[in-house]
């Protein structure tokens, strides 16, 4: 009990909470925009690796961060394109849109760190993004560490929920892209276009996704390596449906998320020995598939998700 | 540019999709060997020769084909009732280590003929256990299967990993995370002498033509097709919506079971967290490009496996990485997709 008790009051874990939080709130994020608009985007977890990679890439070869992170937004939001193009213009499956792009986003991101990077034995390394303390919030005690001295991409995701949250329910465009999800034929009669709306939607949705992967290279790990992003994507899919789709909500769920997520990793070095590692690691996944299961009736999902739009049929 | 619905499907486009949809994720292809600075031509003619240049080679591939034929086969048959088992990968681990513990500590003294069946039965079963789980939370609590069977890939990754480093743990393995091996009476026969070539590819391809049979002369396989057509309908016409799904994902889940039995018993005779190089993710393509029709999915199984085994010797001979066959491959979905919604529209003029 005493130990559980220290993991829980040191500071260390709750900075580590933001830390985990900080990828799945990019990616949940993302997802959210797009099923708002009404297409689910199941190019995440590709989409993520992609943007790892290529953001990694850039710093590698001589790129500041900022410039690197941008990059891999800029691919996420070419990925956006192309599952626009195929989901939205062609009215194609989502389902299998979505993984289509994510085994070619996936495999082409391998395929172009193999080509470029040389082998070794330690994957090469770059100089991440390093904590920034907020004046004044980082000094207090427990708290200021814990929360307000981050780096940087983690202020921008938290202020990124709060700004989405108004976004969607405080602009006429938010209302425009919930319509879009919930009825594009009502959508058009106002004069809305559920097409701009949706490719919109999808291109910065995955945009969000790149920086999401890039994330992980550029400030929570600082090297590339294949599978790295060990199915976080599918994570955010199930944390939209927890989040209700709704920004703030998908704040305080990645947040929930990263806190069992780091506890389980503290509890794991204090246990090692007496259960196995394997244990601890299936817990976000069992712990995501429990969230859908208690949340799936509740939430109120967009009307229009998953159907293709196309004028004049219904 | 809009497009309008044609008023027949084009038989003649249907058969074409899958050949122009290759064509074109060879050729997208090409220009990524281009970028790496490689001819291109003899690229590919290295992938080819690669493939099915010696005996080694054709019986590499064939042996690469068996999984994926299987593994297609689930998802062709989940994908045509519109039930969405991306769990393949989490299913032929599942049936893999299902055979491993099974031979090595129940079922090993028995002779060949009996406990062969019994292990392919035992693989599917456990196959079959994992993806009845989010059907359940499906059909229960209405959720989405598609991120469940995901998720529950990774458990299933995990839950090998940790029978292997304990229970099932080698003793002789030197400390390397590995199964204990089946017993010799549970290897499958091999086809030809001198190659890993087995009877998986058979018994892969009879279950192809057992399954295309279900699907073509069967009520079921009517039932099926009409759930994932139109479900509210089907239900009208008085299809057992919940009792279609569990027989769907009963073969479905079966399958990518097998698939990983057959992969320890014809192979390598032991499990490791690198048994399938994505050969649950790779059935999808295959169902996809085989336009979900069972017998198809042998040749687009055949397919995939040409682009994995011959990129392994393209790669060795010219510096590509191997990963240029899952970058095709996966294209070939997209292209796939494309070309399959020509069949059904036109460009509007």
């Amino acid at each position: 009990m005493i130990a559980l008790f220290d993991i829980l009051a040191s500071a260390g874990l709750w900075a580590a909470v933001l830390r985990i939080a900080t990828p799945l709130l990019f990616g949940t994020l993302g997802a959210l925009v797009c099923e708002r608009a009404g297409v689910l985007n199941l190019g995440i977890e590709g989409i993520m690796t992609f943007g790892a990679m290529i953001g990694w890439y850039s710093v590698y070869s001589g790129a500041d961060l900022w410039t690197g992170f941008l990059i891999a937004a800029l691919a996420g939001g070419i990925f956006g394109l192309l599952h626009a193009v195929l989901t939205v213009t062609l009215g194609l499956s989502q389902h299998v849109t979505g993984l289509g792009v994510t085994l070619f986003a996936s495999s082409f991101a391998y395929y172009i760190f193999r080509l470029f990077v040389p082998v070794a034995g330690t994957p090469p390394t770059i100089e991440p993004f390093q904590p920034i303390d907020i004046p004044g919030l980082s000094s207090l005690p427990f708290i200021g560490p814990a929360f307000f001295s981050q780096t940087p991409p983690t202020y921008l995701a938290v202020a990124l929920a709060l700004i989405l949250a108004y976004f969607l329910f405080r602009t006429p465009l938010g209302l425009a892209m919930r319509m879009t999800g919930e009825n594009p034929h009502a959508a058009e009669a106002q004069g809305i276009n559920p097409m701009i709306v949706r490719y919109g939607a999808l291109i910065f949705g995955s945009a969000l996704m790149g920086m999401a992967g890039a994330f992980l290279t550029l400030s929570a790990f600082n090297s590339f390596f294949p599978t790295m992003v060990q199915g976080r994507g599918w994570i955010c899919i199930a944390l939209v449906v927890f989040s209700s789709w709704r920004p703030g909500r998908a704040l305080l769920g990645a947040l929930l998320f990263a806190f069992f997520d780091g506890f389980q990793l503290r509890l794991q070095t204090a246990l090692s020995g007496v259960i196995p590692y394997q244990i601890f690691l299936m817990i976000p996944y069992i712990l995501s598939i429990a969230a859908l299961a208690v949340m799936a009736r509740r939430a109120r999902v967009p009307q229009a998700l998953m159907q293709p739009y196309r004028r004049g049929e219904r | 540019m809009r497009f309008e619905r044609r008023e027949h499907r084009s038989p003649t486009l249907i058969v074409a999709a899958p050949l122009l949809a290759v064509l074109i994720a060879l050729a997208l292809a090409g220009v990524l060997i281009a970028i790496a600075g490689a001819p291109v031509p003899e690229a590919y003619w290295h992938i080819l020769t690669g493939a099915f240049g010696s005996r080694l080679s054709a019986t590499e591939t064939l042996t690469r084909a068996a999984p994926l034929i299987l593994t297609g086969l689930a998802a062709a048959v989940a994908f045509r009732a519109r039930l969405w088992n991306i769990g393949g990968e989490g299913q032929f681990y599942l049936g893999a280590i299902t055979v491993a513990g099974a031979s090595a500590h129940l079922l090993g003294g028995l002779p060949s003929l009996v406990q062969i069946p019994l292990l392919l039965v035992l693989g599917a079963m456990a196959g079959m256990v994992l993806l009845l789980v989010p059907l359940w939370l499906r059909l229960r609590f209405s959720v989405d299967e598609v991120v469940t069977t995901l998720l529950l890939n990774f458990v299933a990754l995990l839950f090998v990993s940790l029978l292997i480093d304990t229970v099932l743990k080698d003793p002789l393995a030197f400390g390397w995370p590995q199964s204990e091996s089946v017993a010799d009476a549970a290897m499958l026969p091999k086809l030809l002498a001198r190659s890993r070539l087995h009877i998986g590819i058979i018994i892969a391809v009879v279950l192809a033509i057992l399954v295309h049979l279900v699907q073509s002369r069967t009520a079921f396989g009517m039932q099926s097709r009409a759930a994932g057509l139109n479900p509210s309908g089907a239900a009208f016409a008085g299809v057992p919506l919940g009792i279609t799904l569990v027989k769907v994902a009963c073969i479905s889940g079966g399958l990518a079971g097998v698939a990983g039995a057959i992969e320890v018993m014809g192979v390598q005779g032991y499990v490791t967290t690198n048994l399938s190089p994505g050969y649950g993710y790779s059935g999808i393509v295959v169902a996809m490009l085989a336009n979900l029709n069972p017998l198809g999915v042998v040749l687009a199984a055949l397919f995939a496996a040409t682009m994995f085994v011959g990129a392994d010797s393209m790669s060795r001979s010219m510096g590509i990485p191997t990963y240029i066959a899952d970058v095709t491959v996966a294209l070939s979905l997209l292209s796939m997709l494309i070309a399959l919604f020509f069949t059904q529209y036109r460009i509007a003029r």
